[in-house]
C-alpha cells in the first residue's frame, strides 16, 4: 500500500471525517488520533459509510478492522479508489 | 401470592428443524443450521450465509385462507406454540381462558411483508399495497393470531427489545404466573428477518460474519442471522403436578435492566449485574449454576465483554460450569433467540447434558470461558440463559429442575 496519498484525496477524507463527526475541519489533521477526535466504534461505521458514499467505493470489513489511524484510513481509501479504476465498476468490490 | 412456575411444553421451529425434537437432535450432532442463503437477491450483499428455516412449509400448517393475514414470523410463532401446547396437554375451562396470557417477542415483526409491500410501491409503481400489510407487519401479529386460535382472552402483548425480546417475553410471562396475575401463559419469540433490506442494514453495521458463527473462538468473524420461533407453556407447578403434566423444569428467576451505556456496545458491568439479579430472584447462589447459555453472538466485542462478566459473577467457579453458545447452531434469530436458547437449556436439564457450541476453532485469550464444544453428558440442576440486546437492554433467566 502506497503512503503517497494525493493531497486532494487526503483533504476529502479529512472533510468527510469532520462532517461525520460534526467537528470543525481545522481540528481534524492527518496526525489526529481517533481517540483525540472522540471516535468510537459506532462513529467508525458511520465514517466508513460516509467514505463509501463520498468516493463510491466499498470498504471491506476486514480492511476496516485493520485501520488504526487517519493516515492508514486515507491510504486504504486511496488504494480502493485505485483498484476501482482498474476494474469495471460493476465488479468492483 | 407467590407460586412456583413450571415449563410443561416447548416448541421450536428453526434452521435445525420443524420441532423441538429435531432441534435437539441437531444439537446432539453438533450440526449447525448455518448455510448459504436461499431465495433472496444476494447480488452486492456481503452477507451470504444465514440460518434459515428451509424445511418450514406453511401449507403443511395453514390453509390458504388462514395464510392471508399471516407474515412468516407469525406463522412460525403459531406452529411453535401448537407444538408446545400439544406437549403440555394443557386444557383450559372457558372461565380460565380470561386468565391465560400470551407474551411474544419479536425484533422486526412482519418485515418480509413490509419489504414486499413497499418494494411494490417504490419500484413497481404499484398504486396500492395489499390491505393485509398492516395486520401482517404489526409486531403483535403472532400474539394476536394465537389469541384467535386458542380463544385465550387474558393479558396478551408483544415485547420488542431487539436480541433480548424472547427473554423479556418469557420473563414477564413468568412473573405473571408467579404472582397470580395469570393462571397460565404461553411465551417465547419468533423472527423472520431475511429480506434484502434487512441484510443490507446488518451489513452496514459491520457485525455480520462473512461465513459462520464461532462464539468465543479465535478468528470469529461476527454474528450470523437466523430465523425461527420458540414457545414455552408456563403454569403453576402445583397445577402441573395435580394434572400429571410433564414438567421439564421450573423458571426460577428473571431479571431485566438497562446498561445505560451505549447504543450498540455491550457493558460487562450491566451484564454482570443482570446475572446477579436473576440469581437473587431465583434465590440461588452462583455456585449452584451448572450451565450457562451465553448470549454468545460471535462478534469480536460481545464475547470479550460477556466472558469478563461471566468471570466477574462466577469467579473461579466459572471453570466448573459449561458455557454453551447455541447461536452457532440456530443462528442469531434476534427476537426468537432467547426462546430457542431456552429450549436448548430445558432439554439439557431434562437429559442432563449440554448443547454444544459449533464452529469453534481455537480458544481466544481475550474471552476465555469453559465452552462446551461437543454435546456431552453433564449433571446439573440449574442453568442460566443470557440475552443482551443492542440498545443495552438485558434479560436473564434462571431455570431449575424441580426438587
Amino acid at each position: 500500500m502506497s503512503a503517497s496519498v494525493p493531497p486532494e484525496i487526503l483533504t476529502r477524507v479529512l472533510r468527510t471525517l469532520a462532517e461525520t463527526q460534526k467537528l470543525p475541519l481545522e481540528q481534524v489533521t492527518p496526525e489526529s488520533t481517533f481517540e483525540q477526535l472522540g471516535i468510537d466504534s459506532l462513529d467508525g461505521i458511520n465514517i466508513l459509510f460516509a467514505l463509501e458514499n463520498e468516493f463510491e467505493i466499498n470498504i471491506p470489513d476486514e480492511s476496516a478492522r485493520q485501520v488504526r489511524d487517519i493516515a492508514q484510513l486515507a491510504e486504504g481509501v486511496y488504494s480502493l479508489i485505485q483498484s476501482k479504476a482498474q476494474v469495471p465498476p460493476e465488479t468492483a468490490a | 401470592m407467590i407460586r412456583r412456575v413450571a415449563v410443561t411444553g416447548i416448541g421450536a421451529v428453526s434452521a435445525l428443524g420443524g420441532t423441538a425434537a429435531e432441534f435437539w437432535e441437531a444439537c446432539r450432532q453438533g450440526r449447525s443450521g448455518i448455510g448459504p442463503l436461499e431465495g433472496l437477491p444476494l447480488e452486492g450483499v456481503r452477507i451470504q450465509t444465514g440460518a434459515q428455516a428451509l424445511g418450514f412449509d406453511p401449507s403443511k400448517h395453514f390453509d390458504d385462507k388462514q395464510l392471508v393475514p399471516l407474515d412468516r414470523f407469525a406463522q412460525l410463532a403459531i406452529v411453535a406454540a401448537r407444538e408446545a401446547l400439544a406437549q403440555s396437554g394443557l386444557a383450559l375451562r372457558a372461565e380460565e381462558k380470561t386468565r391465560a396470557a400470551i407474551v411474544t417477542g419479536s425484533c422486526y415483526g412482519g418485515k418480509t411483508s413490509e419489504d414486499q409491500g413497499f418494494r411494490s410501491l417504490y419500484f413497481d409503481r404499484s398504486p396500492r399495497v395489499h390491505p393485509m400489510t398492516i395486520p401482517r407487519l404489526m409486531a403483535n401479529a403472532g400474539a394476536s393470531a394465537l389469541t384467535l386460535e386458542l380463544g385465550w382472552q387474558g393479558p396478551a402483548w408483544t415485547v420488542s427489545t431487539a436480541c433480548s425480546s424472547a427473554n423479556h417475553a418469557i420473563g414477564q410471562a413468568f412473573w405473571l404466573v408467579r404472582h397470580g396475575l395469570a393462571e397460565v401463559a404461553l411465551a417465547g419469540g419468533s423472527e423472520a428477518p431475511f429480506t434484502y433490506g434487512s441484510l443490507k442494514a446488518w451489513e452496514a453495521l459491520r457485525v455480520a460474519s462473512p461465513d459462520t458463527c464461532r462464539p468465543f473462538s479465535k478468528g470469529r468473524g461476527g454474528m450470523v442471522l437466523g430465523e425461527g420461533a420458540g414457545m414455552l407453556v408456563l403454569e403453576p407447578l402445583e397445577r402441573a403436578q395435580a394434572r400429571g403434566a410433564p414438567v421439564l423444569a421450573e423458571i426460577a428467576g428473571f431479571a431485566m435492566g438497562a446498561d445505560a451505556h451505549h447504543i450498540t456496545q455491550p457493558s460487562a458491568a450491566g451484564a454482570a449485574r443482570m446475572m446477579r439479579e436473576a440469581l437473587a430472584g431465583a434465590g440461588c447462589e452462583a455456585g449452584e449454576i451448572g450451565v450457562v447459555n451465553a448470549h454468545g453472538t460471535g462478534t469480536a466485542i460481545n464475547d470479550v465483554v460477556e466472558a469478563a462478566a461471566l468471570r466477574e459473577v462466577f469467579g473461579a467457579g466459572l471453570d466448573g460450569i459449561r458455557v454453551s453458545a447455541t447461536k452457532s447452531l440456530h443462528g442469531h434469530a434476534l427476537g426468537a433467540s432467547g426462546a430457542l436458547e431456552a429450549v436448548s437449556v430445558l432439554l439439557g436439564l431434562r437429559d442432563q447434558s449440554v448443547a454444544p457450541t459449533a464452529n469453534f476453532v481455537e480458544a481466544d485469550p481475550e474471552c476465555p470461558v469453559p465452552l462446551a464444544t461437543a454435546f456431552e453428558p453433564f449433571a446439573h440442576r440449574k442453568a442460566l440463559s443470557n440475552s443482551f440486546a443492542f440498545g443495552g437492554l438485558n434479560a436473564v433467566l434462571v431455570f431449575s429442575l424441580s426438587e
